[in-house]
């Protein structure tokens, strides 16, 4: 009977709708699943574990920490208040108050934000008493940063208020928490933060609060930071900074054996101190806006420019492994070096041997540009096509670590470039190129760029006489070992037999009466260096030097790089020899040197090229 | 055959006795739990809602005995005088009622108050099964369907004035019960469009809707002009009198729902249609039953377990929107479990009216399927969301004494009529 079926009918429709509706809300919607997100009826209490601290390699503190007072708001809860005793207690206007509040309601209306962040302790101490006016406001303690000894910023790294877009990535982190931004801080975050404590309470209706959300089953305990030490030895590190006053540039260190940076400075630097607390971002967007000095930028990691002569140390060992020289090979140089018919095609040479048959030693001593130029162009035109001995050459002096990014634990870098055959293709698609059309790689001009701590680490590599290890800036971490990967030796091209020579040519770098580092010669201290001119487009050549010490047994290797100081020995010569003395010995032996460059200041010279570029403009 | 005047339970359906037992079990149990509060630990606490329930639970059954010892005949005889009584009960509310709620829909008699809306349902199912029954009765003529929805209207309409129009609602259940019995479809399918027609103007507003009407109506009109050529030619004025009519209905919808309707009508349905979402004031009952049926999961959260439950989060939960407690504290096993166990019931109650001899007793068994069915609709379709809020008990679970002896009557009556089948030849 058709009639007695529309009432079955319904009835059984209506049943699979509310099965089917159940289903979906019970089991397959998610989004309620959670027993604590979406649920009003359970708050969370998140305790803050403290931070981990950091030492430098001798145990030295670097960062600790000091306890702070955070305002935080649940802006639901906020009941009608006044206003302006509120603001003056805060010592805020009431456009800020109104600010804030939205922000806060624009996050979320029932999870708590920091209102105001950072209250010193004695506005603490008159808020605590009045805070129960205030409705939907509380006090979090929290822990800030403290710096004992003003030095390293640009390794230390400060920290900062989540934003937003952190927040969408690392689910861990809620509107007005910590997390490190730069430096040390940043690269090491997870293992110096720990891990926040959570309590869940059960809330009614009313949002009072009822007792422990089941029993606190889900609750946990704050894990506390580790402490870590970091591989900078203070001392050096305070000593760079201070020979590096006045100057832009950067230092950066390291010990061959381990590949642990013992010193990176970038000079201009800042007090890190001044990035903590309420202070913080009004200090950091003047440091920011700085574009003349650019101290954030950390000159030692970021800092791109040609190496110069230093580089010639590659030239000569892959010229070696290469075949294409021995350590007996001579060429004579006539104040430059002619790669073509025109004109101009001449690359001029100072190391005044005018007509002597230069060897490698000599070469390398007096920074003969011919000698290298010769033997570049001997390694390119070695292969069939110049293309391919590019790209020999290009995997010879690329397994020093330079061209490509270290990998490492800093946290900011830079690539550097090492050109190879297709570089050049690219760039004379139609012209069948040769060694002459980048004839100026051979003394590290052209198109080649790298950073200091490139530099510093193929100059430990040298010292290892063919490997390194990847520069890195963690010693010790409290509890567990460092990362695998720092204690990986990296082979370079070049066989070891090949570094004696070159190596020789670099002690005599100070050690021979014309060695263009004489006058920087350590009494009782073996070291190997060499200088550099990268000469820039914009003003004054930039002065780098390039050396380790002692040359048997090698404890440090260091890398120099100042900006617009003329040429090498002017002043990264001098810098690099007073930080292996003062490393090595502990204190230096040549006080007229040390106060000229204590004292010393590029600043006229850098205020000249600012009205020279204004003047361009 | 046996004289029944010595077992008042003989012939009665056992079936349906255990799913009434089970309900009443159940709906107490989660009646307990949604008002439990650490400060009424003892299970007979008089002051306590649960406690209350479970006086209201033991009166019934001496109540169902009462409804048992009168003879079927009984029902049978004087239904038009309960109906008469029932509607002068309705009546009499407007001069003694206590007003709970914002309803004048309560006699307090000695702290008790007892709501005869509830009862009046059992007594229009009479009415109705009394005048249908009739063999002078005929569904098809216009005057004898009058006689039927004035049955149904007169206490519909009183208790829409108390104002009380979700209870009143229920008797839009009727409808299955009359073309059960030979109201003629259209009746249904008239019933049908305009509850589609009305909904979809809301939602898109009466000019989009006269639009689609239009393309609708239009195509209709194609398709009799190219296939039914004949029917059109005898019926164009018929069409185009509905088409008329249809437009009509549109405007008034329009006009009923912006003009008529109270703010918190029209929030109720623009927040269902998702035209507004506001889950702090209006939407908040509804917000906070769905979410807390969905906090359940699969296998719920344990009895006493359910924290949105323990929390008082949702509003009233223990009358209309119980359901979410069962959801929560037995997640999706428990709740499916309850909606079978409706399902079942009603199909029950439809299984037994319609093996009965008397056209008397089919008939109100028919109307108390209907009246459970149209409950358990509206309720569970509230309290998961799917529609908007109309607060009407869900049998046997939500607590309040007259919704329980209300149920329980008018289930019970049927249980009596049931059980004289044997004797009706």
């Amino acid at each position: 009977m058709k009639r007695k079926g529309l009432l079955y009918f319904s009835i059984i429709l209506i049943g699979c709708v509310f099965l089917i509706r159940l289903f979906y809300l019970q089991v397959l919607d998610n989004a309620y699943h959670n027993p604590i997100k979406n649920n009003s009826a359970v708050k969370v209490k998140y305790s803050y574990p403290e931070r981990g601290y950091i030492y430098d390699r001798n145990g030295v503190l670097l960062v600790a920490n000091q306890l702070s007072y955070d305002i935080m708001v649940i802006p639901r809860e906020v009941k009608p208040l006044d206003t302006i005793e509120f603001c003056s207690l805060l010592k805020i206007t009431k456009k800020d108050f109104i600010k804030k509040l939205n922000r806060a309601k624009h996050y979320s209306t029932r999870i708590p934000s920091t209102f105001l962040a950072q209250v010193s302790k004695n506005d603490y101490a008159y808020l605590q008493e009045k805070m129960y006016k205030f409705k939907g406001f509380y006090i979090q303690k929290r822990s800030l940063r403290e710096y004992p000894i003003n030095s390293a910023p640009n390794v230390l790294g400060y920290i900062s208020e989540v934003n937003e877009n952190i927040i969408k990535k690392k689910s861990y982190y809620q509107l007005g928490e910590l997390i490190g931004t730069a430096g040390v801080e940043k690269t090491y975050e997870n293992v110096l933060r720990g891990t926040k404590g959570v309590q869940f309470i059960q809330r009614n209706r009313f949002n009072k609060e009822v007792g422990s959300y089941k029993n606190g089953i889900y609750d946990t305990l704050p894990i506390p930071g580790k402490d870590i030490n970091i591989t900078i030895d203070t001392k050096l590190q305070q000593y760079g900074e201070a020979l590096m006053k006045n100057k832009r540039g950067g230092i950066v260190a390291i010990e061959p054996a381990t590949g642990e940076i013992l010193a990176l400075v970038s000079s201009p630097t800042y007090n890190p101190n001044l990035m903590v607390g309420r202070d913080r971002s009004k200090y950091f967007t003047k440091l920011y806006l700085d574009t003349i000095n650019k101290p954030l930028l950390d000159r030692g990691l970021q800092a791109l420019y040609p190496p110069g002569s230093p580089f010639k140390i590659m030239i000569a060992l892959a010229g070696l492994q290469e075949g294409v020289i021995t350590p007996a090979s001579t060429v004579r140089c006539f104040g430059g070096y002619r790669y073509g018919n025109r004109k101009n095609a001449f690359m001029s040479c100072h190391c005044s041997t005018h007509g002597s048959p230069v060897n490698l030693d000599k070469a390398i001593y007096r920074s003969c540009n011919t000698y290298f130029a010769t033997t570049y162009r001997k390694i390119i035109e070695k292969y069939p096509t110049s293309a391919e001995g590019m790209d020999a050459w290009n995997k010879d002096i690329t397994s020093f670590g330079l061209g490509k990014f270290l990998n490492n634990d800093l946290s900011v870098g830079k690539r550097g470039l090492i050109p190879n055959g297709n570089y050049y293709n690219k760039w004379y698609p139609n012209v069948r190129w040769t060694a002459t059309y980048n004839i100026s790689n051979a003394i590290g001009q052209g198109e080649i760029l790298t950073t200091p701590i490139q530099l510093a680490n193929m100059t430990a590599a040298v010292a290892n006489r063919g490997f390194y290890y990847t520069p890195h800036i963690i010693k010790k971490i409290q509890g567990t070992t460092i990362p695998e990967k720092f204690k990986k030796i990296h082979k370079t091209a070049i066989d070891k037999k090949y570094f004696e020579p070159v190596i020789n040519g670099l002690f005599n770098v100070f050690e021979k009466k014309h060695g263009t580092a004489h006058s920087s010669r350590v009494n009782g201290i073996e070291i190997c260096g060499k200088t550099g001119t990268s000469q820039n487009p914009h003003g004054q050549d930039h002065s780098i030097f390039i050396a380790f010490a002692p040359k048997d047994n090698p404890k440090i290797a260091i890398a120099v790089f100042v900006e617009n100081g003329y040429w090498g020995s002017r002043w990264a010569g001098p810098i690099a020899t007073l930080m292996i003395e003062k490393y090595l010995k502990g204190k230096t032996s040549r006080p007229y040197l040390e106060n000229r460059m204590l004292t010393g200041s590029l600043q006229d010279e850098y205020d000249k090229q600012l009205i020279e570029e204004e003047n361009e403009k | 055959m046996r004289n029944r005047t010595n077992n008042i339970f003989y012939g009665i359906d056992w079936v349906l006795v255990l799913l009434y037992l089970a309900l009443i079990f159940l709906g107490w149990l989660n009646i307990y739990a949604a008002s439990v509060s650490e400060n009424h630990t003892s299970l007979i606490n008089f002051s306590t809602e649960y406690g209350k329930q479970l006086i209201w639970i033991g009166l019934s059954f001496p109540l169902i005995i009462l409804i048992l010892i009168f003879d079927a005949k009984f029902y049978t005889k004087y239904a038009s005088l309960i109906y008469l009584g029932s509607l002068l009960s309705l009546i009499g509310l407007f001069i003694l009622g206590k007003n709970i709620n914002g309803a004048t829909s309560w006699y307090s008699i000695g702290g008790i108050s007892i709501q005869p809306s509830e009862f009046a349902k059992a007594a229009t199912a009479l009415a109705i099964a009394k005048l249908v029954s009739d063999k002078q009765f005929n569904l098809k003529k216009l005057n004898t369907q009058f006689q039927a929805f004035l049955i149904l209207f007169l206490p519909a309409i009183l208790i829409t004035l108390q104002p009380d129009p979700g209870s009143a609602l229920v008797y839009t259940a009727f409808i299955f019960v009359l073309y059960r019995e030979g109201l003629p479809l259209y009746y249904v399918l008239l019933g049908f469009i305009s509850a589609t027609l009305f909904v979809i103007t809301l939602y898109f507003g009466y000019k989009l809707t006269l639009l689609a009407s239009l393309i609708v109506f239009s195509i209709i009109i194609l398709y009799f002009v190219f296939y039914r050529t004949k029917a059109l030619k005898r019926g164009w004025l018929r069409l185009v009198g509905i088409y008329l009519i249809a437009i009509f209905y549109i405007f008034s919808v329009d006009f009923v729902f912006n003009h008529v309707f109270e703010q918190r009508h029209r929030d109720r349905f623009n927040i269902l249609l998702g035209k507004t979402t506001d889950i702090k004031s209006i939407g908040y009952n509804t917000n906070q039953s769905v979410t807390t049926i969905a906090s359940g999961g699969f296998f719920g959260k344990g009895f006493l377990q359910g924290e949105r439950t323990q929390g008082n989060f949702v509003p009233e939960q223990q009358t209309d929107y119980i359901f979410s407690t069962v959801g929560e504290e037995w997640g999706f096993v428990g709740s499916a479990t309850v909606i079978l166990l409706f399902v079942v019931f009603c199909l029950r109650i439809i299984h037994i009216a319609e093996r009965q001899k008397s056209k008397f007793s089919r008939i109100y068994g028919y109307s108390i399927a209907s009246i459970f069915f149209m409950h358990f609709t509206i309720n569970i379709g509230m309290v998961t969301g799917l529609l908007p809020t109309i607060g009407i008990p869900l049998p046997f679970f939500s607590y309040g004494g007259s919704a329980l002896w209300g149920f329980t009557v008018l289930l019970f009556i049927f249980i009596r009529l049931d059980a004289n089948r044997t004797n009706e030849w």
